[in-house]
């Protein structure tokens, strides 16, 4: 069953163009069904997962031979965010989607983009997680530059500039490795590093280091992602913050690092690092920003630093915290990227200090961003809030009292951010400016009510998802390169 | 080893034109250089010194064979490139036609 991950998206991907010639509609219907088949499939995995790691081998050649592809907590988690958030964002597309004039190809993007994001995480062979994850890239690339205005195919440059040097990064590790080991078959590799010099895996590990956190948008490597999603259309900008970074960057590095070369000490100094510097510099970045998506683009470094800087601390509870932050980041910033796309929808601009007293002309926009508003600064009892709880109690049993300090004072940084969001932007009241602006159209609705809902429930009910979704996934990276006996068995 | 640290040589070449120059075009044969750099190596890796093509026949015998491995991943890697490429040269046709220059210094719309 594992292939129907990919088959879905990229069968989609092929027919919606050729569906767009006959009737537009027919392309929004059948890359909103996929969206939705893919959603029903990934919450049925973390079922499929009881009976143990799943291993699929493409065209019947066992593991070690042929490319294969492994399902373990981890993949569930990820399959789970990608195509909760790929759902919403194509839902939102149903209607903001029809401002281009070419909208049969936007679809195929899409599609194309999410066979990419689950082919990187369901792969179990490390060329083919590159290969997808060019998939992803190239999409997303063009997505950026969908709108071809001035400013778009600017930040698209750049954007695959970076994005050509971490590939090449990425690639250039991928051949160290095959030059050491002969293999590529991820399980291979780490049962036959060991042999390996040392000094040949840190120099691997250091190139996947660079090119992942290029495509993470870790500081020092975050200069692009501000000007690329804020650039992209709203549904992709969501997708590119809430799932893209997480996907090629994050998952792609953890599984690299913990179940290929294994974790320790000096990865978890790195990661920590990266983390504590993400989060500050990616704060103080935001909080002088006036333009909406710009603001949310630099909170997501912001965010993004947690995630790392709870894995980095190694403990179980520091990477449950992380893996718990990624999925409420993922949903949180998709909603706040959603609601400015509405705004910008609705009233044609950005600048929050332009914007006026939406709060009344627009009140799911308005209500649903405050909620993710509250998620993001870490309010109990909405989502964010256990995520961060969790990582700054982990930071101070692992002893890292000044990791665990500058977490708070982030929140607290952000919290003030996000206040100037809602204050401009919604509560505020000038003369009649709003007067004018209509609520946006159904489907964006309700793709906002559908994540906003998700960041209630996941903050009341923390227990049940804590205990189905993420702890399976911290077990699989605290299995580390048990990885290669989960999935080649245990060699006799 | 000198072939693989000649190969990183080139790799570090692709890489410095595709930061640093101000021009798109040179940007664009610097993304050139630096995968044809990575093909180079992923080739010298599956070569092996006096050996055969990896062909099984009753006739044929060989005792150590060239890893067709790498081969079939370049040949991935060059259609990779090939997309990246064409779409870079797209975006930059679009970005001559918005802004009037091929110079990154003088495309900055996006800062102010």
């Amino acid at each position: 069953m594992l292939p129907i991950f990919v088959i879905i998206p990229l069968g989609s991907a092929f027919l919606v163009p050729l569906v767009s010639r006959m009737r537009i509609s027919l392309a929004r219907v059948l890359s909103l069904c996929s969206g939705a088949a893919l959603l029903f499939f990934s919450v049925k995995s973390i079922w499929w997962l009881e009976a143990g790691v799943r291993v699929y081998a493409v065209g019947g050649w066992r593991p070690p031979f042929g490319i294969c592809m492994a399902l373990d907590g981890f993949t569930v988690l990820m399959l789970v965010v990608v195509n909760i958030i790929g759902f919403a964002s194509l839902l939102y597309s149903m209607d903001y989607a029809r401002r281009y004039t070419s909208e049969g190809l936007y679809y195929t993007l899409f599609c194309l983009l999410l066979a990419g994001l689950n082919g990187v995480v369901i792969s179990g062979d490390l060329f083919n997680l590159f290969v997808f994850l060019e998939i992803t890239s190239i999409a997303s690339y063009a997505l950026v530059a969908f709108g071809v205005e001035a400013e778009e195919l600017e930040a698209a440059f750049k954007y695959l500039v970076l994005g050509a040097v971490a590939s090449a990064l990425i690639l250039l590790g991928i051949g160290m490795f095959l030059g050491a080991v002969s293999t590529l078959n991820m399980a291979d590799i780490s049962r036959s590093l060991p042999v390996v010099s040392p000094k040949l895996v840190l120099y691997g590990a250091a190139l996947f280091i660079a090119g992942f956190s290029i495509k993470a948008g870790f500081v020092p490597f975050h200069a692009w992602l501000p000007d690329a999603h804020p650039s992209a259309p709203a549904p992709m900008s969501a997708m590119l913050s809430g799932v893209v970074i997480k996907t090629i960057g994050i998952y792609a590095l953890l599984r690299v690092i913990f179940s290929i070369i294994g974790f320790n000490a000096v990865f978890s100094e790195i990661f920590i690092w990266m983390g504590i510097l993400s989060m500050v510099i990616g704060v103080i970045l935001a909080i002088g920003q006036w333009d909406f998506k710009r603001l949310l683009a630099y909170h997501s470094v912001s965010q993004v630093g947690y995630v790392i800087f709870g894995i980095g601390l190694g403990t179980p509870l520091g990477i449950i915290g992380g893996l718990f932050h990624l999925f409420n980041h993922s949903l949180f910033k998709s909603l706040l990227f959603l609601n400015a796309g509405s705004v910008e929808y609705a009233t044609e601009c950005r600048q929050l200090d332009k914007l006026d007293g939406l709060a009344e002309a627009m009140p799911v926009t308005s209500r649903t961003s405050l909620v993710a508003s509250l998620s993001i600064a870490g309010i109990p009892p909405f989502c964010g809030f256990w995520s961060k709880l969790i990582i700054i109690i982990a930071a101070f049993q692992a002893h890292r009292y000044a990791g665990a300090v500058t977490c708070i004072l982030v929140s607290i940084v952000t919290l003030a951010s996000f206040l100037k969001v809602q204050k401009y932007a919604f509560i505020r009241k000038l003369k009649d400016a709003a007067s004018g602006v209509k609520e946006v159209p159904l489907f964006m609705k309700i793709a906002m009510l559908l994540l906003a809902l998700l960041c209630i429930l996941v903050g009341l009910f923390f227990i049940p998802v804590l205990n189905t979704l993420i702890k399976p996934a911290a077990e699989a990276l605290l299995a580390g390169k048990d990885y290669a006996n989960l999935i080649l068995g245990v060699p006799r | 080893m000198i072939l693989y640290i000649l190969c990183l040589i080139l790799f570090s070449i692709g890489v410095y034109c595709l930061l640093v120059k101000k021009n798109l075009v040179k940007k664009i044969v610097g993304l050139g250089i630096m995968e044809y750099a990575l093909n180079l190596f992923f080739i010298l890796l599956g070569y092996r010194w006096d050996s055969d093509a990896p062909i099984m026949d009753k006739n044929i015998v060989i005792t150590s064979f060239v890893d067709p491995l790498p081969q079939a991943l370049i040949l991935t890697s060059i259609v990779i490139g090939l997309g990246v490429t064409a779409l870079m040269v797209a975006i930059a046709v679009r970005v001559y036609g918005k802004y009037k220059t091929f110079n990154i210094d003088e495309i900055r719309r996006l800062r102010e």
